[in-house]
This record gives C-alpha cells, sequence and structure tokens, in this order.
C-alpha cells in the first residue's frame, strides 16, 4: 500500500482507465462539458462540474447522482451525434449512477438483478403476496377484528418491522460506502437544510430559468415529470406519516386499525394514496413517451416495473380503504400487504434507492457549494 | 405543418415568402412573416441534428437597455455601446443601420423570451459581460429549437436538408428559388424571399483563393454548411456588396480542433501565461500585450502568418490552472526537450528560446486577472505582462491554429434590410444575419453582437416582407 504524499501537491487527474467504462466515458463528457459550460444554468450539476478541472471516479460518481436526468443539456448541446464528439451526458450519468448503486449496495448481484429486470420484480411482488396468502392461512388468527382477522397484528407488526428494518441497514451501508467514495465531510445541519430544501421542491427538474425538463415532448419544456414526481414523493411522505401515526395510535392509545376517516391515519393515509396513485399513472404514462437513449436503457424495464409497483401499492391501499366492512377486505389486503412487504424487501436493490443516493448527493453538493 | 415528402409536393402551393437558411436570423423573419399572416416556407440546408448554421454554436445577445431588464444588470446606452463597436470595428461600421441595430435590440429581448427563448444569469467566466450580454439558457441551440417549436406552432412549413443552388430573378424582381434535396430538384416560387443563409466560411477553396494557399490549413469553428452558394449566386446577378471580400474573422484556437464545427470548447486561454513559439521554435508576438479577450482575434491572424500556419503554448506548473481547460489535455514533460519533442519541434531551439525568455522575466508581482506590467528585459519581442519564468516542471504545451468565425463580404443592405443592385432596391428581396453582418461589422468582432444583427435584421425583414405580399 502506498501513500499518497504527492497528491496534494500535484492535484488529482484523470488518467489511466479504471475499471468501469461508464465511469470513463463519462469523464470523457464531462471534460468536454467542462470547456463549454453553456449548460451552466440547467440544474446543479454544472456548477459542481466546474470547481474541477479533471475527474477523479469519486467526483464523477458524485455528479452522476447529483443528475436528475432532466434532460435540458442533451437537447441544448452542439456536441450530440452525430457530432464527433456524441455527448450524450444524461445517459452517460444514468449509467454511471445505476452501476455505483449496484457497486454500494450489498450484495450487488441483487441491484443488477432488480434494477435490471421487470420481470424479476413482477416475480418478488407474485412471490410476496403467495407468502402474504400463506401466512394468512397458515397462521389463522383465532381472534381479532378487522385486518387483524385475516392476520394477526403480531404477525403483521413483527413482519413489516423486519422486513423494513433490515433494507434500511443495507441501504445505510451503502449510502456510507459512496459518502466514503466521493470524498464526503461532517455534515452539518445547514447542508442537510440546503439539501432537503433542493429535494422537497425538485429544484433539479425545474429546468433553471427554463419551465421544467426536456423529458416527454423532446425538446419542448413541460412541468409533468416535477409535477407528477412532487405528487408521488408528498403522497409517499403523507402515506409513512399515516404509518407512522396510526403505530402510535396503536400503542400509545390502544386504538386499533380500522381507523375512521377523520382520524390521522386516514387524514394522512387517504389523500397521500391519491397523491401517489395519480402521480405514479402519470409518470408510468410520461416514461413511455420519454426518449429511452437518453437515460441507461439496460435497466429501463426494471425502473418501469418499479414505479408500477410503488403506484399498485398505493391504488391497493385505497382500495382496501373503500373496502372497508365488505367481504374484499381479506384478498385486498393479502395483495395490499404482499405489494408492501416486496417494495420493503426490494427496496435497496431498486430505483428507490435513488430517494438515499440523490439526498446525498445533495448534502455533498451542499458542502461543496457553501465550502 | 410537418416536413414535406417530397420537394415536388411544395410546388403546388402559392407561397408568400420564401426563406433561405435556418439559423437565428431565418427563424426571426420566418416567426415575424408567419405572426403577420403570411405563407412561409423555410429552407435549411442541414439535416436536423445540426440545423441553425453558426447560431448553434453562440452564446450570448448583446442588448442595449436603459435600467436592468431580465438577466442584464444596471444600464447599457446606445451611445455606450456604439462607441464598443466603434473600437472593434476602427470606424469600419454603417453608422446608421449600426444604430438600429443597437436601438432595435432593446425591444428584441423581450420578444424573444415571448417566443420561447431562456435566459440566464452569467455564470463562471462570463460576470464581465453580465451587463451588456444576455446568456441563452443552454446557448445558442436551445434558442434555435425554441425558435424551430414556435415556428412549427405558428404553422411555417420547415424543410431540412434543402439546398437552395439558385435565386431566380427577373429585373428587380424575385421570381423564385431553385431547390435541391437528395436527387431531387424544384423550382418553387414565392411572392418574396428574405436571404439568412450565412457566409462562406465554410468553403475553404473559397477562403484560399480570397485569403491565399494558407487558408487551406485554417479550422472552421462553427457550421460547415455555410458555404456562401447564395451570397455567390446573388453576386453573379448583380446584387450589391458590403465589406472587404478576401478577410475573415478568425482567432487562435486549439490546434487538435475538428476542421468543423468544434465550437467553444476548442477556445485556448492560456496565451498570456505562456511563451509562444512557431514551428521552428521562434518566438514571434508579445503575448502578454493585453487580456485574451482583447487578443485572441489578432491571434488568429498572428497564428496565420505563421510556417504552416500553425504555433505551440508553452507553459509551466505555476500556470496550469490560470485558465478555463481545454477539452484537449496538453502535451506534459518534466523538462522542456522532452515536451518540444512531443510536439514535433526542434527541441535545442525550443530550450534557447525559453532560457533566454526566463533569463529576461525580471522579478515583480503577478496578477493574473490584471494588467500587472511583468515584463521582460532586453529580447525581442518582449512580453509586457504576465511575463514569469517557465521553470516549474511539469511542462505544458498547446499546439494553436487559426479557426475561422464568419466571414465579412456580404450583401449591402438598406434599414429595411432590402438588398439592391446598381439600378437600386430589388423589390422583393431581403436579408438577414451573417450574409449581410459586414455592412455593420466591417472588421473586428463584438461578443453577442452577429446574434443582435441577425435578430434585428431577422425581425425586420420578415415584417417587410410579410408587409410586401399582404
Amino acid at each position: 500500500m502506498s501513500i499518497d504524499v504527492l497528491g496534494p501537491l500535484v492535484g488529482r487527474q484523470s488518467q489511466g482507465p479504471t475499471a468501469s467504462a461508464a465511469i470513463d466515458e463519462a469523464r470523457r463528457q464531462l471534460e468536454i462539458c467542462n470547456a463549454c459550460r453553456y449548460c451552466e444554468g440547467y440544474c446543479s450539476v454544472f456548477p459542481a462540474m466546474t470547481l474541477h478541472r479533471a475527474f477523479d471516479d469519486g467526483e464523477v460518481t458524485q455528479l452522476a447522482n447529483l443528475c436528475h436526468n432532466c434532460r435540458g443539456c442533451y437537447y441544448a448541446c452542439q456536441y450530440t451525434e452525430p457530432h464527433e464528439f456524441d455527448l450524450n451526458l444524461p445517459r452517460a450519468l444514468a449509467e454511471v449512477r445505476v452501476e455505483s448503486w449496484e457497486r454500494f449496495i450489498w450484495p450487488n448481484g441483487l441491484a443488477a438483478l432488480f434494477q435490471r429486470s421487470g420481470m424479476a420484480l413482477a416475480g418478488a411482488l407474485f412471490g410476496a403476496i403467495a407468502f402474504m396468502l400463506a401466512l394468512a392461512y397458515g397462521l389463522r388468527p383465532e381472534s381479532g377484528e378487522g385486518f387483524y382477522a385475516v392476520i394477526s397484528h403480531t404477525v403483521m407488526a413483527t413482519l413489516f418491522t423486519v422486513a423494513s428494518i433490515l433494507p434500511l441497514i443495507v441501504i445505510g451501508i451503502g449510502v456510507w460506502s459512496y459518502w466514503r467514495a466521493v470524498g464526503g465531510e461532517r455534515v452539518k445541519l445547514k447542508h442537510l437544510h440546503d439539501a432537503l430544501i433542493d429535494a422537497g421542491r425538485l429544484k433539479n427538474l425545474s429546468g433553471g430559468a427554463a419551465d421544467g425538463c426536456n423529458y416527454e415532448k423532446e425538446d419542448r419544456y413541460t412541468m409533468a415529470r416535477r409535477w407528477s414526481h412532487q405528487a408521488v414523493m408528498w403522497g409517499f411522505l403523507m402515506c409513512f406519516a399515516a404509518t407512522v401515526s396510526g403505530t402510535v395510535l396503536h400503542y400509545g392509545f390502544g386504538m386499533e386499525a380500522p381507523y375512521g376517516p377523520f382520524s390521522l391515519p386516514k387524514l394522512f393515509g387517504v389523500p397521500g394514496g391519491i397523491l401517489m396513485t395519480i402521480g405514479g399513472v402519470g409518470l408510468i404514462a410520461l416514461k413511455l413517451r420519454a426518449e429511452k437513449s437518453l437515460g441507461a436503457p439496460a435497466v429501463w424495464g426494471g425502473e418501469m416495473a418499479f414505479v408500477v409497483l410503488l403506484t399498485a401499492t398505493a391504488l391497493t391501499g385505497l382500495a382496501l380503504y373503500w373496502a372497508t366492512g365488505t367481504g374484499a377486505v381479506r384478498p385486498l389486503l393479502i395483495v395490499h400487504l404482499g405489494t408492501v412487504l416486496a417494495l420493503y424487501l426490494t427496496l435497496p436493490y431498486t430505483k428507490m434507492v435513488h430517494i438515499p443516493f440523490r439526498l446525498a448527493a445533495l448534502v455533498r453538493d451542499a458542502q461543496t457549494k457553501r465550502a | 405543418m410537418g416536413t414535406p415528402a417530397s420537394l415536388a409536393s411544395l410546388k403546388s402551393i402559392e407561397w408568400d415568402i420564401v426563406i433561405v437558411g435556418g439559423g437565428n436570423a431565418a427563424l426571426c423573419a420566418a416567426i415575424e412573416a408567419r405572426e403577420a399572416g403570411a405563407r412561409v416556407l423555410l429552407l435549411e440546408r442541414a439535416p436536423k441534428p445540426y440545423r441553425g448554421g453558426n447560431s448553434r454554436h453562440t452564446r450570448n445577445f448583446r442588448c442595449m437597455h436603459q435600467g436592468p431588464m431580465s438577466v442584464l444588470t444596471d444600464a447599457y446606452e446606445e451611445e455606450e455601446y456604439f462607441h464598443d463597436l466603434m473600437l472593434v470595428t476602427k470606424g469600419n461600421t454603417d453608422e446608421p443601420l449600426a444604430r438600429m441595430a443597437i436601438r432595435t435590440s432593446e425591444s428584441c429581448l423581450p420578444w424573444m423570451e415571448r417566443n420561447g427563448v431562456r435566459f440566464q444569469p452569467s455564470l463562471s467566466g462570463t460576470l464581465s459581460l453580465s451587463r451588456t450580454n444576455a446568456f441563452f439558457l443552454g446557448g445558442g441551440k436551445a434558442l434555435v429549437n425554441a425558435y424551430y417549436n414556435r415556428a412549427q406552432d405558428l404553422g411555417v412549413t420547415v424543410v431540412y436538408e434543402a439546398e437552395v443552388t439558385h435565386i431566380n430573378i427577373e429585373g428587380d424582381s424575385f421570381n423564385s428559388v431553385q431547390v435541391k434535396r437528395d436527387d431531387e430538384e424544384a423550382e418553387i416560387s414565392g411572392k418574396a424571399v428574405v436571404l439568412a443563409s450565412g457566409g462562406f466560411q465554410a468553403d475553404i477553396e473559397w477562403l484560399a483563393r480570397a485569403w491565399g494557399p494558407a487558408a487551406r490549413n485554417f479550422l472552421i469553428r462553427g457550421t460547415p454548411y455555410n458555404r456562401g452558394e447564395v451570397l455567390r449566386d446573388m453576386l453573379d446577378s448583380g446584387a450589391l456588396s458590403v465589406g472587404d471580400p478576401t478577410q475573415c474573422h478568425a482567432v487562435a484556437i486549439d490546434g487538435r480542433a475538428p476542421k468543423f464545427d468544434g465550437g467553444i470548447v476548442t477556445r485556448l486561454d492560456c496565451v498570456p501565461f505562456s511563451v509562444v513559439v512557431n514551428k521552428d521554435g521562434e518566438r514571434f508576438y508579445n503575448e502578454g500585450e493585453d487580456v485574451w479577450p482583447k487578443r485572441y482575434a489578432i491571434w488568429g491572424r498572428l497564428v496565420a502568418a505563421q510556417p504552416d500556419q500553425v504555433a505551440y503554448a508553452i507553459i509551466d506548473a505555476k500556470s496550469a490552472n490560470l485558465f478555463m481547460p481545454s477539452v484537449f489535455p496538453a502535451e506534459k514533460a518534466n523538462i522542456i526537450a522532452e515536451l518540444a519533442a512531443k510536439m514535433g519541434l526542434p527541441a535545442g531551439k525550443v530550450e534557447e528560446t525559453i532560457s533566454r525568455f526566463n533569463a529576461a522575466c525580471k522579478p515583480g508581482a503577478f496578477h493574473p486577472t490584471e494588467l500587472d506590467g511583468l515584463a521582460t528585459k532586453g529580447i525581442e519581442p518582449a512580453k509586457t505582462n504576465w511575463a514569469r519564468p517557465i521553470d516549474t516542471p511539469p511542462f505544458y504545451g498547446y499546439s494553436l491554429r487559426p479557426g475561422v468565425t464568419f466571414t465579412y463580404l456580404g450583401l449591402k443592405v438598406d434599414q429595411t434590410a432590402r438588398v439592391s443592385n446598381n439600378a437600386g432596391l430589388y423589390r422583393n428581396i431581403w436579408a438577414a444575419g451573417e450574409i449581410m453582418a459586414g455592412s455593420i461589422l466591417g472588421q473586428g468582432y463584438l461578443a453577442g453582437f452577429g446574434m443582435t444583427i441577425g435578430t434585428v435584421f431577422g425581425r425586420t425583414a420578415g415584417r417587410e416582407a410579410a408587409a410586401y405580399v399582404n
């Protein structure tokens, strides 16, 4: 092992091939972009790029995770195919991004499987539903009301606690590896503050002075993707709040589900589920119309399956609410819980991981901007 | 109206206005004419990915304004603007036309925004222009995209890969254009024509005839489609011209740039911090005469005058981070002789040039961002600013070649953008953009002024032509 004493003196130079063809290609493109800089106003990637003259693997990985794939830079670029420079930065960064998640998340093979194969995710979904079905019949509760007549509260709570904590541990370790690879420093409150504001507003899908992304209508800007994503993100957060409030009611106040229409779980959960469903359907429609070759085409199927799974989670949850008191509760509950279980268990291996990695990239960006 | 399948299908339509060209000026004319109700056909020679001529490579618009406006700070008034133009052109301009372009620029900016162009505040490396120039978000190609979308929404018919080979004129009137696409040829009639097809800088043979054989070694920074056929054709038909037919605007760029279409990334800003030698290893000009934005055009000519039209800039580790990164990595070596050999230069001669230069450097304060007066003593040519010895390895080397931006020869127009011949104004021929810019830019260049001329005269031509046909 050698100690890099010369590092600080000569500065970081990009040199020599690395293990990753995707990183090498992104680096080639970034060096061209950095000599042009016409796109500085679109998003955070370009101002962050200008802080460097050369890009090491960590810097390329950071810029890749900062990119929200709005595609403004692609359509504005004078150097896209058939120009000999052959730039397609949204794609180059998407491929590095996908590869980085596969590299940082343990075990690597699983991410490659679920990210790249929509069928694998569908398989996971059916497996989870079958599991819930077996659970509902194999461990049929002797007493219990409402949902808990189908599956006892103890079984349900234990299962979903484990199914959510394990993936979170895996993700936590992955993000920590990312943080070290991109040279992240000690996180301060102001960095988190900046990152959460950028994420909450989806600033990087706004196009800067433009009106949104160049996504489903080629070089025309639209807000459709930003608004759809906002609906999913805030809907998801509301559903999460519904779950938390339900847990508090259950354990703190001894109030069991199902909850009435004006209870906290419903006040969060119903509009949250509606938002998620509308946004999810929007994202599916947009993704069908958008040009595949400006993302990472190899994971298109896996990404699409993930959005469908997320939307299905919201939709089956809503259906369950409307079925309250009918005979449909039992099958719907099994399907809904199966969907949630599949979503949780595959969490570290699907597009879902863009949330922690994107947040980490935004925090790192806040650090370099404030430095 | 989409792209028609064949040229033949265009002949059956009675066009009000035919627009030759597909860059900024052509699009401004098309939008104005269509908004005035004319039936407009736009013929772009390039295929769709390369549409937009040199506008694709631009990035800003120089704009007069009397107070803060959009992304522009402070004020930039007519007299100062005109003064800046006089400085670069050395008075070689048509004052009424220039003043008309300057005055009209102010109302153009909101018009551009209305038609989909988005601006961004000046960012890294361009802060010095935040008062005078409005930067396009995403650059010129984004502007071109916005205008094509607008034109399409308005119902302008656009044909790509349509090469106009001849403008049919009878007496003082335009009748039709001769168009070629793939193997198909057609004569398409119209009531008026707007010529916005650029200069001739991509026709290397024409450049070589005008400038001399050295021009064959020039690189063309912009589109390969500006070959000047329409300009040549109009001159052959007797249209009046302006501008020096032998001259082009050339700047010193990275010698490894592609022959065409290298655009902005081929720029190289290292000369003020360098020692520059020719292929014989000899210095030939004061590298530190002034700040680079004021010298890059001069260096285009200087390099053009050297053997094989090439020069080599050598810097050391002290200066490696003082300029924007180039798209091509520098040659690098730990001793001068090795660097010279890597660049194909006579090593002994380069070593001698560098050591003589180093010996002539004097101690003093170095300020990379201003004229610091740190000058050599006792060598010819002197370096009068930023003269630090080249003594700290690693050493870096870049090659430099002249990169042609545009040509000066153009069609003479009046205040309404109308073209004339010896007998007077043509009845129905207008011109806009690079094809007539020589009227105003007789010499030199002012950043962002090409887009101003294109926008102002494009809009004027479109409006005037539409008024004529209505």
